[in-house]
C-alpha cells in the first residue's frame, strides 16, 4: 500500500514541478526536471535488468548512446536534406518524433538482443566487465565517425516535430517526457508482475532450480535485456532532444556508472526507487554545485556511505519511515 | 613494413603490456582473494603519478619521486582498505561498485583541489634519458627498456612471494578457506590489508613510471582501469599468470593494431577513409579480442581455482 502511495507521490510531484519554475521565476528548473524524468526512464529500464534479472550491467550507456545517436543522426540528415544511406535502397533523415523515437527504441532493443547472447554466456563479475567492454567499443566507434561529429559530438538545430504539439516549448516537452516515463513504468510494472518477472526473480534466487523446472532462462533474460535496452534508448533519444546535442560522453563508462548509482541510490528491484534516485542525484548535484564547484568531493563520500549503510536505498528508507 | 620498425612496435607493445600487468596484478589479487571488485584501483595509479611528479619536481631526483609515489600509493591504499574496503568484503558486487565509484569521484576531485586541474609534466631520469642500440639501426629509448625490466622483475618477485613464501602460503590459503586460516591463528584482516596495500603499491609504481611518457592528469586512472579490466577478464580473474599473459596480449595487440591496420586498409581504400576505419577498428580491437576470448572461454584463459 505504501508503495502505491509513493508511486502516486513521485509522479504527482513531478507533474507539479513546472510550478516551481513559475514560482521561483527560473525557467531553467523545467530543464532540470526534464533531466530528472529522462534519467529516471533510463534507470527504470536498468532496474528491470539489475533489480529483477540480477544482471549487473555496467554498460547501459551503450543503449543511451545508441538511442541518442539514432535520433540525432536522423535529425541531422533531415536538416541538411541528405540521405542516411543510398544503397541498397535510399533512407533519408527524419525530423518526426513519431519516426525517430520508435526507431531509437528499435535500434536499442536490437542492439541488446544481439549483445545479450554473448554477454549471458558469462555471469557475475565477468558479466559486469563484458557489458562495460561492449559499451566502450561503441564509444570508440562513434568517436571515429567524423561525419557525425566524432569526438566533438553532433549539434541539432531544433527538437523533433510531434503532431499537434510544439516540442520547442520546454514545458510541453517536459510533460511528453513524463507521459513516456509513466507509460514505460506501467509496462515494466506489468511485466515484473507477470510470468516474465516471476521467472526472472526465480532465476536470481536459484537458477539451477528454475532450469530444472524447465524454464528457458536465457530466453527470458534476453527478453528483459532487450526491453531494457529499448527503454534506455528512448531515454537517450529524449536526452538528445533536450540538449539538442549528442556526444560520445553519453556512451562513456561514467554514464553507465551514474545509471547504476541512480538505481542503487533509489532502491533497486522496486522500479519506483530509481525515479526517486534520479531526482535525488540530479538535485544533489544541482544544490551542491551551487555551493561549491568541487561538488564531487562531497558526492563521492555520500555514495560510499550509501553503499555501506543503506541496503535498500531511498525507497527502503521512505517505506520504513511511512509504515512506522 | 621494415622488420626493424616491427620489432620497435612489438617492444612498445611489451612496454605498454608491462604497465597493464602492474595494474592488473593488484586488481586480480584483490579480486581473487577478497572477492572484491575495486573500481578505484586507478585512483592509486593517479596518486602514484602525482606524488612522483611533485616529489621529483621538488627534489630534482627521479628516484626520490619514485619512492614517494610508491610509499604514497601504498599508504593511501592501506588507509582506504582500513576505512572503507574492509566493510565491503562480504557484500554484493553492486555495493562494491557503488562505493568504489564514489571513491573515484572523491579522489579525482581531491587531486583537483590540491594540485589544480592542469596536467603535470615529468622528465625521465637523466641516467635513462638516452637510447640503446638494440640491433644495428634500431635505437630504442632506455627508459622504456627499463620499464620492461621492472615489469619482469615484479612478475618474478610476485611469483616467488605467492608460491614460495610463508606469506604467500597464507594468502593462497586465505583465498579459499578464510575461516580455517583465521582459526589457525592468522590475523587474516591484517593479511587482507597487506594484500590491498601491495596492489595499491604496484598501481602506484605503474603511475610513477608512466609520468615521463604521458602527462600526469586527473582521470588518467580511469583510462587505464578499463583496459586493466579487459586484461584480467581475458586472463581469468584471480590469476597472476593470467594477468601477465592478458596484459602482454592486450598491450601488443593494441599497439600493433594502431600501426598495422592503417597500412592494411590503406592497401585497398582511399587514404582518408582508410585512416578513419583503421583508427576506429584499432581502438575497438582489444574489446573484440576480449569478447572472442569470453565466447570461447567464459572464465578467461587461466581461470583461478575456486573462482
Amino acid at each position: 500500500m505504501t508503495r502505491v502511495l509513493l508511486i502516486a507521490a513521485a509522479f504527482g510531484l513531478l507533474a507539479l514541478s513546472p510550478l516551481a519554475a513559475w514560482l521561483f521565476d527560473d525557467p531553467f528548473l523545467v530543464t532540470l526536471f526534464t533531466r530528472v524524468v529522462i534519467l529516471a526512464l533510463a534507470a527504470v529500464a536498468l532496474d528491470l535488468v539489475l533489480g529483477y534479472g540480477g544482471l549487473v550491467s555496467l554498460g547501459h550507456a551503450a543503449f543511451l548512446g545508441i538511442g541518442a545517436y539514432t535520433a540525432g543522426i536522423l535529425a541531422s540528415h533531415a536538416f541538411d536534406g541528405s540521405a542516411f544511406m543510398t544503397w541498397p535502397f535510399e533512407i533519408g533523415g527524419s525530423a518526426q518524433a513519431l519516426v525517430t523515437w520508435p526507431l531509437a527504441m528499435l535500434t536499442g532493443g536490437l542492439l541488446a538482443a544481439v549483445l545479450a547472447p554473448i554477454c549471458l554466456r558469462t555471469a557475475g563479475v565477468h558479466f559486469i566487465m563484458i557489458t562495460l567492454a561492449f559499451a566502450q567499443m561503441l564509444y570508440y566507434f562513434f568517436i571515429s565517425l567524423p561525419r557525425y561529429g566524432g569526438e566533438d559530438g553532433l549539434v541539432l538545430f531544433a527538437r523533433a516535430e510531434f503532431p499537434g504539439l510544439d516540442l520547442g516549448d520546454d514545458v510541453t516537452f517536459f510533460y511528453l517526457c513524463l507521459i513516456l516515463l509513466g507509460g514505460y513504468f506501467l509496462l515494466a510494472r506489468r511485466l515484473v508482475a507477470a510470468r516474465l518477472g516471476m521467472v526472472l526473480r526465480g532465476a536470481k534466487q536459484n537458477p539451477g532450480r528454475m532450469a530444472a523446472l524447465g524454464f528457458p532462462l536465457r530466453r527470458y533474460q534476453l527478453a528483459v535485456y532487450a526491453i531494457s535496452g529499448a527503454g534506455t534508448a528512448l531515454a537517450g533519444a529524449l536526452q538528445a532532444e533536450l540538449d539538442l546535442f549528442v556526444s560520445p560522453t553519453l556512451l562513456s563508462w561514467h554514464q553507465s556508472g551514474e545509471l547504476v548509482v541512480i538505481v542503487l541510490l533509489g532502491g533497486m528491484g522496486t522500479l519506483i526507487g530509481p525515479v526517486f534516485g534520479a531526482a535525488a542525484l540530479v538535485l544533489l548535484e544541482e544544490v551542491l554545485g551551487r555551493f561549491t564547484e568541487h561538488w564531487m568531493f562531497v558526492l563521492g563520500p555520500i555514495l560510499v556511505l550509501v553503499a555501506l549503510f543503506s541496503r535498500r536505498g531511498l525507497l527502503g528508507w521512505l517505506e520504513a519511515r511511512l509504515s512506522r | 613494413m621494415p622488420a626493424l620498425l616491427f620489432v620497435e612496435q612489438v617492444l612498445n607493445g611489451l612496454q605498454f603490456g608491462v604497465m597493464l600487468f602492474l595494474m592488473a596484478a593488484g586488481l586480480t589479487l584483490v579480486f581473487g582473494i577478497m572477492r572484491l571488485i575495486n573500481l578505484a584501483h586507478g585512483s592509486f595509479y593517479m596518486v602514484g603519478a602525482y606524488l612522483c611528479a611533485l616529489a621529483a619536481g621538488a627534489s630534482g631526483s627521479f628516484l626520490l619521486g619514485l619512492l614517494a609515489g610508491l610509499a604514497g600509493a601504498a599508504l593511501v591504499g592501506a588507509a582506504v582498505e582500513f576505512l572503507v574496503i574492509r566493510r565491503l568484503y562480504d557484500r554484493d558486487h553492486l555495493d562494491q561498485v557503488l562505493a568504489t565509484f564514489g571513491l573515484i569521484l572523491f579522489f579525482n576531485e581531491l587531486v583537483k583541489i590540491l594540485f589544480g586541474p592542469r596536467p603535470l609534466l615529468l622528465d625521465p631520469p637523466a641516467l635513462l634519458s638516452g637510447a640503446v642500440e638494440l640491433l644495428p639501426g634500431l635505437p630504442y629509448p632506455a627508459y622504456r627498456l627499463a620499464i620492461i625490466g621492472v615489469g619482469i622483475a615484479v612478475a618474478l618477485g610476485l611469483y616467488l612471494l605467492i608460491r614460495h613464501s610463508r606469506l604467500g602460503m597464507i594468502i593462497r590459503a586465505g583465498a579459499t578457506h578464510r575461516e580455517i586460516v583465521a582459526a589457525l591463528g592468522v590475523n587474516i584482516r591484517l593479511v587482507y590489508t597487506l594484500v590491498f596495500g601491495l596492489g595499491a603499491l604496484l598501481a602506484g609504481l605503474a603511475g610513477a613510471m608512466i609520468g615521463p611518457l604521458l602527462s600526469v592528469q586527473i582521470g588518467m586512472g580511469e583510462e587505464i582501469l578499463i583496459l586493466t579490466f579487459v586484461v584480467i577478464v581475458i586472463g581469468g580473474i584471480g590469476s597472476i599468470k593470467g594477468a601477465l599473459v592478458g596484459a602482454l596480449l592486450v598491450g601488443v595487440t593494441d599497439t600493433l593494431a594502431r600501426v598495422l591496420l592503417p597500412l592494411a586498409f590503406g592497401a585497398f581504400l582511399e587514404p582518408s577513409a582508410a585512416a578513419g576505419v583503421a583508427a576506429s577498428l584499432a581502438s575497438m580491437m582489444i574489446y573484440i579480442v576480449m569478447a572472442l576470448v569470453l565466447v570461447w572461454r567464459p572464465h578467461g584463459l587461466f581461470p583461478a581455482e575456486g573462482a
